[in-house]
């Protein structure tokens, strides 16, 4: 059920694209197309993470991939960005799981870690034989994460670290946690700390009831009395700055995710609407209000398009503000989010079913908007930004 | 095991054609290009034997500059190095003039082993391969789905119809033709894609080779299939439809 998915290139963006993106995409793609999309249902229903695709990702070079060396495939910031957009055309849970790997566990190794820590962790990271996950978040801080309660206090040769962490993904299939806390002994900096997952006093609990990301695992992480040596201290860590400067990794590609999944709804809209005859033996597709609707996605997906290769072609140029990510994480979300619900109405009631990709990609991206620094916030980020004035 | 793969880029299947002023070609302007089909297994077939048996896998193709593309795909995949026949006029030349080109490009190489599609997706002739194997002077086999290497030469399967196989041996070096379907296709990985920009990549132009262009077969026309909108619904009962099918077959179609 459901149609293949056809290309959205309204304004031939790809006769821009190097060979080699192009190529990365293709690959991306055809994994996607071959291994991903005809089991998504079924484990979006079960709320299933397939686990079994990692070993295949790990060959192709999907984690980490806008890293050097390690194992890691060397990727230019488009590139990367290319590969989330076709894992999220897929599925938004199971680009986030991808996304955490790679934005969130092995760029704070790499970023702030020791030559240690990146030899014993990126590699087995790359080809996903081990698993991560990050600890920021906690149950009465999201928005907010300075006012965090974890703590890590200095003892002997070592760090003993108590909190909670909530809404975390992978919790309970990650082999180490990137756990953020305020150090007792430090005027309670923030810093991160790797954490074996089979420490004494860590454990992680699955959330279940979710209506969304449903084919990815979110956990809540309890740290209690979880005793660490020193060097488990990511070095380069100090301030709320740290787990920021990886939240941005992440939101870059969630800029890119975004488009994944809008592109899937409006390829699934327009052929419906191409198909589905209603009045006058006429397909829905020549009707005026039907051609809005598919006018105003595809205006917007290509201008997501635009926004998302500008700021790819800036961060590899060094030159990407934050700022500018926030305006692309917030816009192609927000996006994303009307084009699921305006292809839904184009497939009327064959809309709600699993049938079609709209429902779960739907469901997916309210996810999306709220996480990685919720839509609002955003928008706070980007006042703050232009008017100098901090309104959050 | 030294083997040369004989690639070829088509227009993608899935991209929609046009055919272009002269009525003899298609429209390339705009096109989406991909490796023909039954070649990519020619080089999955070809990397597996690598992997096995160790050795190298040269890939070659001839066309415009555009086929560049293709080339570095497969070199993406895993092929070592690759020749490109710089040629603009590749659709005027027929199938032994093409194979003429390869055969030249190919012979200061030696290979053990020259895999190709068994056919392209665009003219579909089905030749090349064959001649090419005649011009080298080689023993050729077609259709095949598998091949093995067995020390002294090669066992290898081949399609026949109606879902029957035939395993045959032959010496090296040989040229085989392959059948698509006869392995899964590997994607090319993202590692894979970087080093492909550290492999040779050596061009070599139509005219170095020696071989003129002009061709024994002409290519006097393409046309698109014209769609026919002929469906009769015979009603009635089952006799009597049948009835009336057979008056249709005997006194309008007249085949029976």
């Amino acid at each position: 059920m459901g149609f293949k998915f056809q290309n959205v290139d309204f304004l031939h963006l790809d006769a821009g694209f190097s060979e080699d993106e192009l190529l990365v995409r293709k690959t991306a793609r055809g994994f996607v197309d071959d291994n991903l999309v005809p089991i998504i249902e079924e484990c979006f229903r079960e709320g299933r993470f397939p686990r079994e695709l990692i070993p295949t990702m790990g060959e192709l070079g999907f984690f980490g991939a806008n890293l050097e060396g390690y194992g890691c495939a060397g990727m230019s910031n488009v590139e990367y960005g290319l590969v989330m957009q076709e894992l999220e055309r897929g599925d938004s849970g199971f680009r986030s799981f991808v996304s955490v790997q790679s934005a969130l566990v092995m760029y704070p190794i790499y970023t702030f870690g020791s030559d240690e820590q990146k030899n014993t962790w990126l590699p087995a990271l790359a080809k996903g034989e081990k698993l991560g996950c990050f600890g920021l978040t906690e149950p009465g801080f999201g928005s907010n994460p300075g006012g965090m309660t974890t703590t890590a206090r200095k003892s002997g040769d070592g760090y003993i670290l108590n909190g909670e962490k909530m809404w975390i993904t992978s919790g309970s299939i990650a082999d180490v946690a990137v756990i953020w806390a305020k150090v007792e002994n430090e005027d309670n900096r923030v810093r991160g700390f790797l954490v074996e997952t089979d420490r004494p006093g860590f454990s992680a609990k699955d959330v279940h009831g979710k209506w969304s990301l449903r084919a990815s695992i979110t956990s809540g992480l309890s740290l209690v009395d979880v005793h660490i040596p020193a060097s488990n201290l990511l070095p380069g860590t100090g301030g709320l700055k740290s787990p920021l400067m990886c939240l941005n990794q992440a939101r870059y590609g969630i800029s890119w995710g975004a488009i994944g999944a809008a592109m899937d709804c409006y390829s699934t809209a327009l052929q419906y609407a191409q198909t589905r005859k209603q009045f006058h033996n006429q397909p829905i597709a020549s009707h005026q209000l039907i051609q809005e609707k598919l006018v105003w996605m595809i205006s917007e997906i290509s201008k997501a398009q635009l926004l998302s290769l500008h700021v790819g072609r800036l961060k590899d140029a060094g030159k990407v503000g934050h700022e500018h990510i926030s305006l692309a994480k917030r816009n192609n979300v927000w996006m994303a989010l009307e084009t699921a619900r305006m292809a839904r109405d184009i497939l009327g009631a064959n809309g709600i079913t699993d049938d079609y990709p709209i429902m779960r990609h739907s469901m997916n991206l309210e996810s999306v908007k709220t996480y990685e620094g919720t839509h609002d916030i955003h928008a706070l980020i980007l006042g703050h930004s232009i008017t100098g004035i901090a309104a959050y | 095991m030294k083997i040369v793969v004989a690639i070829k880029q088509v227009p993608d299947r899935d991209a929609p054609v046009r055919i272009d002023a002269s009525g003899k070609w298609i429209e390339e302007s705009g096109l989406q290009f991909a490796m023909n089909e039954p070649d990519a297994y020619a080089l999955e077939e070809a990397l597996r034997l690598k992997e096995a048996q160790g050795g190298e896998v040269i890939v070659l193709s001839a066309g415009p500059e555009r086929v560049g593309t293709t080339i570095r795909e497969a070199l993406a995949k895993g092929a070592d190095r690759a020749i490109h026949i710089t040629a603009d006029d590749l659709g005027t030349r027929d199938a032994l003039g093409v194979a003429k080109l390869i055969a030249e490009a190919i012979k200061p190489e030696s290979p053990d082993l020259i895999l190709t599609g068994l056919q392209s997706e665009d003219l579909g002739l089905g030749q090349t391969g064959v001649i090419l194997a005649e011009l080298l002077n080689l023993p050729h086999a077609s259709l095949i789905l598998h091949v093995e290497a067995t020390g002294t030469g090669l066992k290898v399967k081949r399609e026949l119809e109606a879902g029957w196989f035939q395993e045959i041996e032959l010496p090296t070096p040989a040229v085989l033709t392959i059948q698509s379907g006869g392995n899964k296709l590997r994607y090319a990985t993202l590692m894979g894609i970087k080093k492909a920009k550290t492999k040779e990549f050596r061009a070599v132009s139509a005219a170095d080779l020696g071989q003129s262009s002009a061709p024994t077969v002409t290519l006097g026309q393409i046309a698109l299939p014209s769609k026919q909108r002929s469906t009769q619904i015979l009603s009635g009962s089952a006799k009597e439809a049948a009835a009336a099918l057979v008056e249709k077959l005997k006194f309008e179609a007249r085949i029976i």
